[in-house]
C-alpha cells in the first residue's frame, strides 16, 4: 500500500503541476486575481504531494521492503538505519525523486514568502516552475518509477554500492540538488521577466538572495563532494576533473556569475538583458548536468550502465527547456529597457570583466567535457580530456580574474579610479610579494609556480581585509569609530569580503598540496616504517573486525613526531559480501590544517601490505575556503535588504524610516 | 567617453578574452588530448614510441606477475591481439583478471606499455564503455560481460558516487 499511495501522490502533484502550468498564465492574460493565486495554492499543494511520495519511499527504505524493486536492487536488510535512509537518493530513481521533491520545495517557498511580489509577477514564476515540475514528474512517471513491484518478491536486497555506504552520502546529493534545482528559481524569474517585458531593479533584488541560497549550496555540496572522493576514493586526489564533477562546476560558475551581474542590475540598472540571459544559462548547464550524470552518455568511470531510454528523454527536456527559452530570449530580450550608463573603469565595468572570466572559464569547461561526446557521436573517434587539458585552459584565465579581485569592490560605481584602487592596495601587494620571497627562499628556489600562486592567494585574502579596513576608516580613525563603522556595515561588505578571502583561502590549500604532498609507497612488513617529512609511520599489524554488512581488515599505524608519539592510524578494507566488492577506507589524521593519509593496498598472505601514506600540508584550506565563501553568502543573504520575503512594505506609519539606507 | 565608445571598448575586451581562451583551448586540445585504443588496433594506428594514449581492453587470464617494489605486469588483450602491460603502483580495488581495465601511458621502442594510471572498472556488472563497444564490434562480447548491465535494474550512478576512481 505504501508504494501505491507514494505511486499515486506523485501522479496528483503532476496534475496539479499541470494545472499551475496552464491556469495562472491565463490569469495573468485575462488579469483575474483568483486565476493567478490559484498557483500559490497547488504550489503548495504539489509540495505536500511530492512530500508524501519522498517519505512513502523512504519508509518502504527503511522498512526494507523488497517487493519494491527499487529497495531491492539498492537496500539490505542489514544495512545500517542510516544507510537505508541515504540509499533513497543514492540510486537514479529515487534521486530523481529528491530533485523533484526539492524542485516542489522552492516552489512552495516562492509562493509563501512572496507575498510582496506583484501578482502577475508570481504567477508567472511559478507557472514556469510547473513547467519544469511537469517535464520531471513525467520523466519519473514513465521510465524512472521508483515504485516498481516485484511479482515474487525475494527474501533479501542487493545492497547499495559499497562506496556510497557513507555518510557523505547523506549530505553531498542533497546539498548539490538544492543548488542545482536553485536555479531554476531564477530561471522561472528570468522567464517571467521576459514574459512581461518588464524588469527592474525590484526584480533584481527578488532574484539575488535565491540565487544567492542556491548558489551557498552548490558551494558546499561541490566542496562536500570533493571531500568525500578525496576520503573514500582512497587516491588522496580532491578534483579528477571527470566530466560528473565538471557538470557541478559549471552551473557554480555561471551562477557565481549571475550572482554579480545580478548585483549591478540591483544597484545600477544596468547589465539587465545580460542578467536575465545568465539565469537562462545558470539554469541550462545546472539541466546539462542532471543530463550528464542521468543519462550515463558519459564515458567516464562513473557511468555505469544505463538505459537509452531515460537518456532520450531527458536529452528532450533538456532541448525543450534550453532551446524554447533562449529562442524566447532572442524574440523578447530586445523588449527590455537598457539602462545604467558606466566607464570601463568602474564597480560595474570591474563585474563585468568577473562575467566574462567566469563565462569564459565555464566555456571551456563545457568544451572539456562535451569535446569528446560530441567527436564520438560524429567520427566515432574515442579521445580522454583530462587534467592537462583544464590546467592549460581554466588556470589561465582564473589567474586574471583572481588578481582582480581585490580591486572590485574598491572602484566606485559608475566611473572609479583605479590607480586610487591600487594604492590603497599597496599594503597587500606589498604583502604578497614579501610572501612570494620568503617562500621562493624557504623552498630554496625551484619552480615560481608555488610561491607566485601563493603570493596571489595573499593578495586576494589582504585585498578583502583591506576593503573592510577602508570602509570602516581603520587607523584614520580613532578604534571606538572604526568598532561602530565596522558594525554599522551592510552585512553584504561582510559577505563579500569573506567570499573573496575564502578563495584566496582555497588557493592556498591547493597550491601547497599539490606541491608539497609527500606520497609514500611501498609494501612494508611488519614494525617497517615510513617516513614523511618529520613524521614516521610504522606498521603494527592487522585485525578484522565484521561489521553489519562487511568484513573488515584493519592495519594499525603507530605515527610518531620527531620521535614523540602522535598517535595511531588504522586504514581499512572492507569486503561487501552481497555485491563482492571491497572499499578502501583511508584513515586521516589532522595535524592543524595539514593532514596524513594512509590507504591500503592488497594484502600478502605472508603478513605484509602495501599502503599509501602521504603528508598533505595544509589540504583542509582547500574545503575551509568554500565552506568561508559559502559562510560569506549566508552573511550576505541575512542582510535585512536581502532577506528571502523582505522588504515588506513599510507599514505607514513608519514610512520614511523604515527605508534601509542604500 | 560617449556610449558607443564604452560600449566598443567592453566589446573588445571581451572578444580579447574570448581570442585568448580559444588560444588556449586548441593550444591544450593539440597537447594534452588522449587517443583511446584497443590492443588490436595499436599496429594499424602506427602510434609512435612515447605518445601518451589510453589502452582498453581485459586483463588476459593468467597473466599477471607481481614484481618487488610493487612493480607489475600484465597483458591487455581484445581478442585479437595482446599488449604487454608494465605498471609500478597499486592497482585498484576493482583490477582483476579477465575484467575490463584502461590503462594510461606510452609504449616503449620494444612495445611495452608503460601505464601511469590503471582504471578498473567499477563494480562487478560494469565495464568501461569505451572497452564494450569495442568489443562488441570486434565480435569478441561474450554475454556474460555484461550480465548484470541488461538486467533492467543494476545501477548506481554516478552523481551518487565521488570522484573518479582510479
Amino acid at each position: 500500500m505504501i508504494a501505491e499511495s507514494g505511486h499515486y501522490a506523485l501522479v496528483l502533484a503532476l496534475g496539479l503541476a499541470l494545472i499551475q502550468s496552464f491556469v495562472p498564465v491565463i490569469g495573468a492574460r485575462v488579469k483575474d486575481p483568483a486565476l493567478m493565486n490559484m498557483s500559490r495554492s497547488t504550489a503548495i499543494a504539489q509540495f505536500v504531494f511530492v512530500l508524501l511520495s519522498f517519505g512513502a519511499l523512504i519508509l518502504l527504505h527503511v522498512l526494507s521492503d523488497f517487493s519494491v524493486v527499487n529497495v531491492y536492487e539498492n537496500s539490505h536488510s542489514l544495512k545500517p538505519l542510516i544507510y537505508k535512509i541515504t540509499g533513497v537518493w543514492g540510486n537514479h530513481e529515487g534521486s530523481m525523486l529528491l530533485w523533484v521533491f526539492i524542485l516542489s520545495l522552492f516552489g512552495a517557498l516562492v509562493a509563501i514568502f512572496g507575498v510582496n511580489l506583484p501578482l502577475s509577477l508570481r504567477a508567472h514564476v511559478l507557472a514556469v516552475q510547473a513547467w519544469i515540475a511537469t517535464a520531471f514528474y513525467l520523466f519519473i512517471l514513465l521510465t524512472s518509477n521508483p515504485f516498481l513491484r516485484i511479482a515474487n518478491p525475494p527474501l533479501e536486497g542487493r545492497d547499495l554500492n559499497p562506496i556510497l555506504q557513507d555518510p557523505g552520502l547523506a549530505v553531498h546529493p542533497p546539498m548539490l540538488y538544492l543548488g542545482y534545482v536553485g536555479f531554476s528559481i531564477s530561471f522561472s524569474f528570468a522567464i517571467a521577466a521576459l514574459i512581461e517585458g518588464r524588469i527592474d531593479a525590484a526584480w533584481a533584488r527578488w532574484v539575488r538572495p535565491w540565487t544567492l541560497m542556491a548558489w551557498i549550496f552548490l558551494t558546499l555540496g561541490i566542496a562536500m563532494g570533493s571531500y568525500w572522493a578525496y576520503y573514500e576514493l582512497g587516491w588522496g586526489g580532491w578534483w579528477f576533473w571527470d566530466p560528473v564533477e565538471n557538470a557541478s562546476l559549471m552551473p557554480w560558475l555561471a551562477g557565481t556569475a549571475l550572482l554579480h551581474s545580478a548585483v549591478v542590475m540591483e544597484k545600477r540598472e544596468a547589465l539587465k538583458i545580460w542578467t536575465v540571459l545568465l539565469a537562462i544559462l545558470t539554469f541550462s548547464l545546472s539541466l546539462l548536468g542532471t543530463f550528464l550524470v542521468r543519462s550515463g552518455v558519459l564515458t567516464s568511470v562513473h557511468a555505469f550502465a544505463t538505459d537509452p531510454r531515460r537518456g532520450v528523454f531527458i536529452l528532450m527536456i533538456l532541448c525543450v527547456f534550453i532551446g524554447g527559452s533562449l529562442s524566447f530570449y532572442a524574440w523578447r530580450a530586445a523588449s527590455l529597457k537598457q539602462g545604467g550608463l558606466f566607464a570601463p573603469i568602474s564597480r560595474e565595468g570591474a563585474l563585468v570583466l568577473n562575467n566574462l572570466l567566469l563565462t569564459t572559464a565555464c566555456a571551456t569547461v563545457f568544451i572539456g567535457t562535451l569535446y569528446p561526446l560530441a567527436l564520438e557521436v560524429v567520427t566515432g573517434e574515442r579521445i580522454s580530456v583530462g587534467a592537462p587539458f583544464f590546467n592549460l585552459t581554466f588556470a589561465p584565465l582564473f589567474l586574471p580574474l583572481l588578481l582582480a579581485v581585490p580591486f572590485g569592490p574598491l572602484l566606485a560605481w559608475k566611473r572609479g579610479d583605479l590607480v586610487g584602487a591600487a594604492q590603497r592596495l599597496m599594503v597587500a601587494g606589498v604583502v604578497a610579494l614579501v610572501t612570494i620571497a620568503i617562500v621562493w627562499a624557504w623552498q630554496r628556489g625551484g619552480s615560481a609556480f608555488a610561491p607566485l600562486a601563493i603570493g596571489l592567494a595573499m593578495f586576494v585574502i589582504l585585498g578583502a581585509a583591506v576593503d573592510i579596513a577602508e570602509r570602516v576608516k581603520l587607523f584614520r580613525a580613532p578604534f571606538a569609530t572604526s568598532w561602530s563603522r565596522a558594525t554599522g556595515l551592510p552585512r553584504s561588505t561582510w559577505g563579500t569580503a569573506f567570499a573573496h578571502a575564502g578563495l584566496g583561502i582555497a588557493l592556498i590549500g591547493i597550491v601547497c598540496e599539490s606541491t608539497w604532498n609527500i606520497e609514500h609507497i611501498a609494501t612494508m612488513r611488519l614494525n617497517d616504517t615510513a617516513q614523511l617529512g618529520s613524521y614516521s609511520a610504522t606498521f603494527d599489524g592487522m585485525t578484522s573486525r565484521q561489521g553489519p554488512n562487511y568484513r573488515e581488515d584493519i592495519a594499525t599505524f603507530t605515527i610518531r613526531q620527531g620521535g614523540a608519539l602522535v598517535g595511531m592510524m588504522t586504514p581499512s578494507k572492507r569486503s561487501f559480501t552481497t555485491r563482492g566488492m571491497s572499499t578502501t577506507e583511508a584513515a586521516l589524521m589532522t595535524r592543524g590544517v595539514s593532514q596524513l593519509y594512509i590507504s591500503l593496498g592488497a594484502a600478502d598472505p605472508n603478513g605484509s601490505i602495501t599502503a599509501r601514506i602521504y603528508y598533505k600540508p595544509l589540504v583542509l584550506l582547500i574545503w575551509f575556503g568554500p565552506v568561508l565563501m559559502a559562510f560569506g553568502g549566508m552573511l550576505s543573504l541575512s542582510d535585512r535588504r536581502l532577506r528571502v520575503g523582505a522588504p515588506k512594505p513599510a507599514r505607514p506609519k513608519l514610512s520614511g524610516l523604515a527605508q534601509p539606507a542604500e | 567617453m560617449t556610449r558607443k565608445q564604452r560600449r566598443l571598448t567592453m566589446i573588445a575586451g571581451a572578444l580579447a578574452v574570448l581570442a585568448v581562451a580559444a588560444a588556449l583551448v586548441l593550444n591544450a586540445m593539440r597537447s594534452s588530448i588522449m587517443f583511446f585504443t584497443t590492443p588490436g588496433k595499436i599496429a594499424e594506428q602506427h602510434i609512435a614510441p612515447g605518445t601518451k594514449f589510453r589502452l582498453g581492453g581485459l586483463v588476459e587470464q593468467g597473466s599477471l606477475v607481481r614484481g618487488d617494489q610493487l612493480k607489475v605486469n600484465f597483458e591487455v588483450t581484445d581478442g585479437s591481439a595482446k599488449v604487454p602491460v608494465a605498471f609500478q603502483g597499486i592497482l585498484p580495488d576493482l583490477f582483476r583478471e579477465g575484467q575490463g581495465v584502461i590503462s594510461e601511458g606510452s609504449l616503449d621502442s620494444s612495445g611495452v606499455f608503460h601505464a601511469d594510471t590503471v582504471l578498473a572498472k567499477h563494480d562487478e556488472t560494469y565495464m568501461p564503455k569505451a572497452v564494450a563497444d569495442e568489443l562488441k564490434k570486434e565480435g569478441h562480447w561474450k554475454d556474460d560481460y555484461g550480465s548484470a548491465s541488461k538486467s533492467k535494474y543494476g545501477k548506481t550512478s554516478a552523481a551518487d558516487a565521488p570522484g573518479a576512481v582510479r
